[in-house]
């Protein structure tokens, strides 16, 4: 038992990482098709290891601290922003048995503990002593709280529906519907807030290349760039995991289609989410700062808290309440 | 209250949004442009001094680095000056030569412009779609001079190159390819809610400040005033040709866009009608002494480039070189007025602003 | 064989065979003709009175044939241009340019608001498309201006060229106006001295003066009095000299 406690968290870290390689690899091939292009196919077959030695030349390279840059904070702000970017997998379910924990407040903790990366970048805009690199933080920083409101007021319908925050019992009340129908309106918000929570296209603000060159990543070169890059897209593995938690109806299969293993689904589902967010790249020119702001404080939040409001309503109604 | 410190942010001249070397020294609070300082010279490699020392066939290859997503405009400046003030005439066949490539550069230029602007406020792809038919463009043109950005195209007299067999055709053939993919653009780009809501209302500037900064082009157009030389003031044979002039209203981005994406639609009309009216057989170049020597003499020729009035200033003393030769860059008086326009804007509306005057750093430099 | 040598030869060769047949072809612009024309502007001693000479052009364009007289200025290069006929044309007093009245109207104008002298020579230049043009010197360029802006029937709002020409007897900055509420359009060169060449800024008038006025201080070191910032503009802020004046030194002569 304890063994595998120690081996299965290990063979997630490989799987995420495996994950992510191909993510960026699977990334760039889409874009690349969406406009006219190849995509990398050079080194590999299909350029499948096109990552791998991107990845090998970061980690090769000179690891450059600008001369006045605060150290300490530089060294410590990738891990920051990288830690808390996997200890939110721990309470994503992927099947029935394939999960970590079964904790009661599962959802309440990825909410927490994601947040903490805003800390590691905006920490990382600030030591690089760059202007750039500060005003992407602070872009960040504002970015994230605001858009972390609409999120999790979003998912309230689905905790109302279900009374427990733990994932395990959310996809177990999915077993015949899902919640993305009943919460169409928490689904889209959560979406939306999603997508800005991982800063990408078209709320990659933070790291806006035609605006602020790289956004609070632009000091960094080498393996502490790569703890970014990563972190990013681990954050796309968990937010792709939690959204088929949550809305598709996690491993359950659709049309009672269960020779279909549970794993596979979830994979299928959660291949989708991440596929969509490739595409919204390849599609969307990027929103203004302040058109960001009003969009999550005057439009996301206001439309989050009427979902609640129109769930506690329907919940009474009688025929379909049993669906909320 | 609170109390906020400005901080000086150095945009460029290595920036991916200042589209080549272009330094701006922007004073900012917070994220609001107090302040906005452009410095340009980064590119300036002295072409007026240059042409000083060169005979006028020679200054052609010069001007292509000027403008350099629109060669064959200023190749054109150049060699319309000074057959201007040498008074010769050019044959038909090398007239509608000139003004198709002319046309189809414009094409190509605007063609840049949207893909860099779209670039610039965040979106991808269109940059690449834009590329491609460009590249469709530059293919023409390799076939017809060999070259694909510096064209050197242009003589004094005529062109350097007859069309081979078959181009005519070609260009038609592109023409039709374009209008489909007018279509694919505005379906794209021009119904997209947040590329609306990040051009719409912004830099905005009246008439009588475009008039006042010397704004030419689309920058001029877009406040609704109909200044296009082509038409105003006609000169190869643009006026046998039928075509609109596209003003804005607003004089917004997106009114910005709009204008210059029906200028492609509109100098797809003229391509049209010059390849149906293309001359067969005749000349290529008109009576030329082998030695240019231009008369003394003085003169100012403007024509429309994709980036506004793009003049040549000639003063001949006589002999095969200009006494002295200036040109009017668009760019360089387009990019005046970026301070006024900048001030009390975001970051983020910099570079939309920026991208939206359409400038090329090897015009403003010279 | 370097560009120089290449082009001396073929300057040579083109003398040689354009010595022994000097009208055999009527259609070619004799250029000869117009090169041993004794007439040459100097224009820094010229006192010439302020006074439109209708068929008597500037000196620099004496030589140039008539051009057709329906091209107006709107349309220069419209319809046919018109080849210089041959070299007894030349010799004929050219017909009146079209724009000969606006610019007799123009005048009028200036001496009454100006007075006599403001305006030191006034012609058509025929080249291209009949431009009017004022001469002036500095002292009178910037009450011109004013006028030329601000006047009813001038509004010269829209500023289309703005370059110095050093002519190395003394500096010009030539300016290149239009009116988008009539239409029309002038050309002024101003006059000043070389050693000291100093010209009011109009950056005032028309902002587009501005980075030009730079531009001209620092290719050629005119200085644009009143000016709010004059510095270099496309040279280094340390660059000695100014690189377009005629006794400038090149850094590297063989470049």
């Amino acid at each position: 038992m304890s063994l595998l406690a120690i081996l299965a968290p290990v063979l997630l870290l490989v799987i995420v990482l495996a994950f992510v390689t191909y993510a960026i690899l699977f990334e760039r091939k889409v874009i690349g098709w969406m406009q006219n292009r190849i995509g990398p196919n050079r080194v590999g077959p299909w350029g499948m290891l096109q990552t791998v030695a991107d990845v090998f030349k970061l980690l090769i390279k000179e690891d450059v601290i600008p001369e006045k840059a605060d150290r300490a904070l530089f060294k410590l702000a990738p891990a920051i922003a990288f830690v808390p970017a996997f200890a939110v997998l721990a309470v994503i379910p992927f099947t029935e048995t394939w999960k970590f924990t079964d904790f009661a407040v599962g959802l309440l903790y990825y909410m927490a503990v994601s947040s903490i990366t805003i800390i590691g970048i905006m920490v990382g805009g600030w030591a690089s002593n760059n202007k750039y690199a500060l005003l992407g933080g602070m872009r960040s920083a504002a970015q994230m709280i605001s858009y972390e409101i609409p999120l999790v007021m979003s998912v309230v319908g689905i905790i109302m529906t279900t009374g427990s925050l733990n994932l395990n019992d959310i996809v177990h009340s999915q077993k015949h519907v899902w919640f993305i129908f009943p919460q169409i309106i928490g689904f889209l918000v959560f979406l939306i807030a999603a997508v800005s929570e991982l800063n990408r296209t078209p709320f990659d603000l933070p790291e806006a290349e035609s605006e602020l060159v790289a956004g609070y990543h632009v000091e960094y070169t080498g393996f502490r760039f790569a703890f970014f890059m990563l972190a990013e897209y681990v954050y796309v593995f968990a937010m792709a995991s939690l959204t088929t938690v949550l809305y598709l109806g996690g491993w359950n299969a659709p049309f009672g289609l269960t020779i279909i293993p549970p794993i596979i689904w979830f994979i299928l589902k959660f291949l989708l989410v991440v596929f969509f967010l490739f595409w919204l790249r390849a599609t969307m020119p990027r929103i203004r700062v302040d058109q960001l702001m009003q969009f999550a404080w005057k439009v996301l939040l206001p439309l989050a808290i009427f979902n609640i409001f129109l769930t506690a309503v329907l919940k009474e109604v009688p025929g379909i309440g049993h669906f909320y | 209250m609170l109390r906020t410190e400005e901080m000086l942010l150095n945009v460029g001249p290595q920036h991916p949004s200042t589209h080549g070397v272009l330094r701006l020294i922007v004073k900012i609070d917070g994220e609001m442009i107090v302040d906005a300082e452009p410095v340009i010279g980064y590119l300036h490699r002295g072409t007026e001094k240059l042409a000083e020392d060169l005979n006028y066939t020679q200054i052609i290859p010069y001007t292509d680095r000027m403008d350099y997503l629109s060669a064959m405009t200023n190749n054109y400046a150049i060699v319309h000056a000074t057959e201007q003030l040498m008074g010769l005439e050019i044959p038909e066949r090398a007239e509608y030569l000139r003004v198709i490539v002319m046309e189809l550069n414009r094409i190509a230029s605007h063609l840049v412009w949207m893909g860099t602007y779209l670039l610039d406020v965040g979106a991808m792809s269109p940059f690449l779609y834009a590329f491609r038919d460009r590249e469709e463009i530059l293919n023409l043109f390799n076939e017809l001079c060999g070259a694909r950005i510096t064209y050197n195209y242009m003589r004094v007299g005529g062109v350097k190159w007859d069309a081979p067999p078959g181009w005519i055709e070609k260009v038609g053939t592109f023409v039709e390819y374009m209008k489909k993919q007018m279509r694919d653009y505005h379906a794209l780009i021009t119904g997209n809610e947040i590329f609306i809501s990040r051009t719409k209302g912004v830099g905005v500037y009246s008439k009588e400040l475009a008039i006042q900064y010397g704004l030419s082009g689309a920058n001029l157009r877009v406040t609704g005033i109909d200044w296009d030389l082509r038409k105003k003031q006609p000169y190869s044979i643009y006026s046998r040709f039928e075509f609109d002039v596209p003003t804005g209203k607003t004089g917004d981005l997106y009114d910005k866009y709009l204008c210059r994406m029906n200028e492609v639609v509109e100098s797809l009309k003229i391509i049209e009608q010059a390849v149906n009216q293309f001359p067969e057989g005749g000349s290529i170049m008109g009576k030329v002494p082998r030695v240019l020597r231009v008369p003394e003499g003085e003169i100012y020729v403007g024509i429309e480039s994709p980036r506004g009035e793009l003049g040549c200033h000639i003063v001949s003393k006589g002999k095969d070189k200009p006494w002295r030769l200036k040109f009017r860059r668009p760019s360089f008086y387009n990019l005046q007025i970026l301070p006024v326009l900048l001030k009390g804007e975001n970051i983020s509306n910099l570079v939309a602003i920026l991208g939206g005057i359409d400038i090329v750093l090897g015009e403003v430099d010279c | 064989m370097s560009h120089e040598e290449q082009n001396e030869k073929e300057l040579l060769k083109e003398e040689k065979e354009l010595q022994p047949e000097p009208s055999a072809d009527a259609k070619t612009e004799k250029k000869e003709g117009e090169e041993n024309n004794p007439v040459k502007a100097e224009p820094g001693e010229s006192d010439a009175p302020v006074t439109a000479k209708p068929g008597l052009p500037p000196k620099s364009s004496v030589p140039r044939a008539p051009r057709a007289a329906g091209a107006g200025k709107a349309r220069p290069a419209a319809g046919a241009r018109p080849r210089p006929a041959a070299k007894k044309a030349e010799k004929k007093p050219e017909e009146p340019s079209p724009l000969q009245p606006q610019l007799d109207r123009f005048l009028r104008l200036l001496k009454d608001r100006l007075g006599e002298g403001a305006v030191k020579e006034a012609y058509i230049n025929r080249a291209g498309s009949h431009i009017p043009t004022l001469v002036v010197d500095k002292e009178h360029w910037l009450s011109l201006a004013q006028l030329l802006k601000e006047e009813e029937s001038f509004q010269f709002d829209y500023l289309r060229l703005l370059s110095g020409v050093d002519y190395e007897t003394h500096m010009e900055v030539v300016y290149q106006f239009y009116s988008f509420a009539h239409g029309h359009q002038i050309a002024v060169r101003v006059k000043t001295g070389r050693d000291e060449a100093k010209v009011p800024s109009v950056s005032h008038l028309w902002k587009a003066a501005d980075w030009n006025e730079r531009e001209a201080y620092d290719l050629l070191g005119i200085h644009f009095e009143n000016h709010p910032n004059l510095r270099r503009i496309l040279m280094p802020d340390d660059w000695v000299g100014h690189p377009l004046r005629k006794d400038y030194e090149p850094l590297d002569k063989e470049v």
